[in-house]
């Protein structure tokens, strides 16, 4: 295994120093690291993040290849600094069996550019009906630990309590995607002003609030710990904050899209911006940059959600909900909450890479970058600045919101356990 | 737009005021108030010789100048007979043949006479002959109104180039131009004074791509 | 330059000015024996429906016939492709034809404004969704300008299903532009949540307002809309908010009824109502051949489209960038 010298990598954003991995593990780590035999990477002016930890990714595979595979979506994932996934569980078929989430797991290691974490279903076929066979997926090879039906809220408020209570036995975590059904029948976008003047039928803030308000105080009740999905509004931010001050293990994630867009883009009918949950007001993505600086919000997930051409292209209420993330991730979390000073890049490490992986439950992963550690490692240059074209991507789909952005910041390298994915923003 | 923006500060006594004889932006006045007055009131006359005192006559002003001298066209005919000569008014914008070299632009009214031009003599009225492809829209948009017994046409300035078979009954002068250059006639009712201006075309690109009204006629 | 008329917001004062003004003129083509124009020879009209409307579809028919458009009539209901891919599809088709202009109905809001991508012709938004229905607001300005005159000061009520109404939306703006006070009535539930950024004042008390208008638009309101709790009974709904004789009888002189049709007599108007001297509702539809005929000339007539001189750019195009930094 070749051994390599990041030189002058700053870590987490701080004084440049060397970090030498030898053997898939940090081996020395500050300046003057000893570089004989070592392939040497110049790191000057790159930050060093621990490698990025993505809670909420869909790969598609199995069944919807033709937007995205394991393999496309894992590359797309390294490219974007990644080191692991947690693959949606609402493939064709769901992965609600051991047999599915193993097979994706296996896919994901064969593919070698990521670590896979299958996301089991909550309930069979993400029907909100019965709950699946929870536990066979979490002893099963892929030792399932974040469980969800994202795309579909479960709703029924007993089989949320049973599927908090039950995942306890192996520490599992119930990522809840938090929407009131009756509320968003026909849904299409954020309801305000904009829907009000495009005639799309609103999707009301409070549907999702209330099913995280119901969700905390079922957490808190049962003693279980509760993840919430893609939390979109302010008045969800208070309410996850109020959980949080009980001392009940809540977490939640959002997304750089909701980090730094707003309804205001659906005025051009453009479906590449319809998304589930949508796109909200700028007091609400004032308020989620905020909480996710004071750390109310866990972590960024990208909801990466590949579609194929044919699924955007065509009148806004008959297009797919969804939108790709992964290459473009921390540099829309740059633009949003470094460039804005709500985070240092310490809280970037934190944020999209320490606390996912807890969360996961996932070891080897959001390790400190010092020695000993795995080498988990994605090296970042902040300092250049480039128009977004999906057309380079690695993703299979194109379904990009930021296309055209001028956004700052490219992925150099990323490090799976001391084997490069990613070398000079290729795939290695 | 349809409408140019008005010049700014264009000066209240214009340098080019015809009675000054004067210049405006390079346009020398050809005719002046009076030859214009000597000029309609000749028309008068000879429409009223031509078609036997005018009994069936009706006047249709094209618009928009061309509606102003058919309304003095018809008071000068009223001086001289002591009769009323009923007269209209033609917008042909929706008949023109060059509607696909500008932006569309708005319509000016067509009004005629209560006993409309069936079996009647219409004269059409207009200020400049030019191409002759305004007048044959007039053509077509009075066939889409009536079935004149004749049409004829008077006009106040012939500058010549005809495109189209197409030539004047009453000619007010007879104006040779160059083809580069423009002719405007200015009538108090709708310019603040009468006068007929010969100068440079504006530099807006071919003979029909373009630029000042009265160019194209 | 506008080369689409997609929505009424897009129409400053003087396009609307010049919309109305053009259609006066064409009014008189109306009366004549030969009602035909010659302006729009060699062009190509496309009807694209894709939810049947033949009154809307016939009047932009008589339209474009009379400006001696060659016209096309597409009906895209029932095909077999799902939803989506026919409007796409559907737009090569229409450029493969060589669509001079396009006029599209649609059940999905915004469905014109993805064909004006797909198209090199005008679009116009002949109803998408709930969104609006520009050539009909236009054509209601006219018919409210020729029986009361000038619109400026105006005050027009609009009543009924406001929050699905493409109807509304589009006049509520084109009647702000044309200076006209507009308030919309309606029972809360159908009253979009943000309504209190349009530029309309809201009621939900029609009595209040009737004696304060001088135009009354009542809208359609379907049957359907009680199933989803809307309103408890079409009766509670006709009482508290249909237009009956004795509400009539109580708007000022001279003030005008009207209805985008079709009418459900008996619901939110009454037959008195519908076939009274304040009715405008038999004038609007010959209107409407008339305003449509002034729109397919601006925007088809010349070298390029009449309207959109002065419209103010939207706050939409440079919103997620100017978030950027915000926070």
């Amino acid at each position: 295994m070749t051994t390599y010298l990041l030189k002058g990598a700053r870590i987490l954003g701080g004084a440049p120093a060397d970090l030498l991995i030898r053997d898939g593990v940090i081996a020395e780590a500050g300046p003057g690291a000893d570089p004989a035999g070592a392939e040497v990477i110049d790191a000057d002016g790159l930050v060093a993040l621990p490698g990025l930890v993505d809670l909420h990714t869909h790969l598609r595979e199995p069944g919807r290849e033709d937007a995205e595979t394991v393999e496309s979506g894992t590359l797309a994932a390294a490219l974007g600094g990644y080191t692991a996934v947690h693959a949606m569980a609402n493939t064709e078929p769901v992965a609600d069996t051991a047999g599915v989430v193993e097979q994706v797991w296996r896919l994901g290691r064969e593919a070698g550019h990521c670590d896979v974490h299958p996301v089991g279903a909550v309930t069979r076929g993400i029907e909100g009906a019965q709950l699946a066979e929870l536990g066979a997926m979490a002893d099963s090879a892929a030792r399932v630990r974040v469980f969800s039906d994202d795309g579909h809220c479960v709703s029924d408020a007993v089989l949320m309590r049973r599927a908090l209570e039950y995942v306890k036995a192996f520490d599992g975590v119930i990522a809840q995607h938090a929407q009131e059904p009756r509320l968003t029948e026909g849904a299409q976008m954020n309801e305000g002003v904009m829907s009000a003047r495009l005639g799309l039928s609103g999707w009301p803030a409070v549907a999702e609030e209330a099913i995280i308000a119901r969700d905390c105080l079922l957490a808190a009740h049962v003693g279980s710990r509760l993840h919430v999905c893609h939390v979109s509004t302010a008045g969800s931010v208070e309410i996850i904050r109020w959980a949080k001050s009980k001392g009940w293990q809540v977490t939640a994630e959002v997304t750089p899209h909701h980090l730094l867009l707003t309804d205001d883009r659906a005025g051009t009918y453009d479906p590449i911006f319809k998304v589930n949950p949508p796109l909200r007001t700028g007091e609400d993505v004032t308020a989620l940059r905020e909480a996710l600086a004071d750390g109310t919000i866990d972590c960024v997930a990208t909801d990466h959600a590949p579609h194929p051409v044919e699924a955007k292209e065509t009148e806004w209420s008959a297009a797919s909900m969804g939108m790709i993330g992964l290459e473009t991730a921390l540099p829309v979390v740059q633009e949003a909450m470094v460039e804005t000073g709500l985070l240092d890049w310490a809280g970037v490490a934190d944020r999209m890479s320490v606390r996912p992986a807890r969360i996961g439950r996932i070891s080897g992963q959001g390790e400190a970058l010092t020695v000993g550690a795995a080498a988990n490692i994605t090296l970042y240059d902040p300092g250049v600045r480039a128009r977004v074209d999906p057309a380079g991507f690695a993703s299979k789909s194109r379904n990009s919101p930021f296309a055209g952005l001028d956004l700052p910041g490219r992925v150099v390298a990323t490090f799976l356990r001391g084997r490069p994915t990613v070398l000079d923003g290729k795939p290695a | 737009m349809v409408n140019a923006a008005p010049t700014p500060a264009q000066p209240s006594a214009a340098p080019g005021d015809g009675r000054h004889g004067g210049h405006d932006g390079g346009h020398k006045a050809v005719l002046e108030a009076s030859d214009i007055r000597r000029a309609l009131t000749r028309i008068a006359h000879e429409i009223l010789e031509r078609t036997k005192g005018g009994g069936d006559v009706v006047l249709v002003g094209v618009q928009t100048r061309g509606v102003t001298l058919a309304r003095r066209l018809a008071e000068r005919i009223g001086e001289v007979e002591g009769t009323s000569v009923p007269w209209g008014s033609l917008d042909v914008t929706m008949y023109r043949d060059d509607l696909r070299l500008k932006p569309a632009r708005a319509l000016g009214r067509t009004e005629l006479p209560a006993g409309g031009i069936d079996g009647r003599v219409v004269v059409l009225v207009d200020d400049v002959l030019f191409s002759g492809r305004t007048v044959r829209a007039a053509l077509d948009a009075l066939s889409d109104l009536g079935r004149p017994r004749a049409v004829q046409l008077a006009i106040l300035v012939d500058r010549g180039h005809r495109e189209l078979p197409i030539r004047a009954d009453y000619v007010g002068k007879n104006l040779p131009t160059s083809i580069r250059e423009n002719v405007k006639v200015m009538l108090a009712e709708v310019d603040g004074h009468d006068a007929v201006l010969l100068g440079p075309a504006a530099a807006s690109g071919p003979r029909h791509g373009g630029g000042v009204r009265t160019e194209v006629k | 330059m506008k080369r689409h008329l997609l929505s009424a917001g897009d129409l400053g004062k003087d396009d609307a000015l010049l919309i109305l003004d053009t259609a006066e003129e064409l009014a008189q083509v109306a009366d004549r024996s030969i009602k035909k124009l010659p302006t729009l020879r060699g062009r190509t009209v496309v009807n694209l429906f894709f939810e049947d409307s033949t009154r809307t579809r016939i009047s932009f028919e008589a339209a474009a016939k009379r400006l001696s458009a060659d016209v096309i009539n597409f009906s895209a209901k029932g095909s077999s492709v799902s939803k989506g891919e026919s409007l796409k599809d559907t737009a090569l088709t229409l450029e493969a034809m060589g669509a001079d202009g396009v006029v599209v109905r649609h059940n999905a809001s915004g469905a014109p404004h993805r064909l004006a991508n797909w198209v090199h012709g005008s679009v116009v938004n002949a109803g998408d969704g709930t969104h609006e229905h520009p050539t009909q607001a236009l054509l209601d300005a006219f018919s409210m300008r020729r029986r009361l005159g000038n619109l400026e000061g105006r005050r027009v009520s609009i009543v009924g299903d406001i929050l699905h109404s493409r109807v509304a939306r589009s006049n509520v703006l084109l009647l702000h532009t044309l200076g006209a006070e507009v308030t919309v009535v309606a029972p809360p539930t159908l009253m979009p949540v943000a309504v209190d950024a349009w530029p309309c004042e809201v009621s939900y008390d029609l009595d209040a307002v009737i004696p304060k208008s001088d135009v009354v638009m009542m809208l359609r309101v379907q049957r359907e809309r009680m199933n989803a709790a809307y309103f408890p009974t079409v009766r509670e709904y006709s009482r508290r908010y249909g237009l009956n004789g004795d509400r009539m009888g109580r708007m000022p002189e001279d003030s005008i009824v009207m209805h985008p049709g079709p009418m459900n007599r008996g619901i939110e108007i009454a037959a008195e109502v519908a076939d009274s001297q304040r009715s405008t509702i038999v004038e609007q539809v010959a209107n409407g051949v008339t305003v449509r005929m002034a729109v397919l000339y601006l925007l088809l007539g010349g070298s390029e489209s009449a309207l959109g001189g002065a419209v103010p750019v939207p706050a939409t195009a440079s919103a997620a960038v100017s978030m950027e930094r915000d926070a």
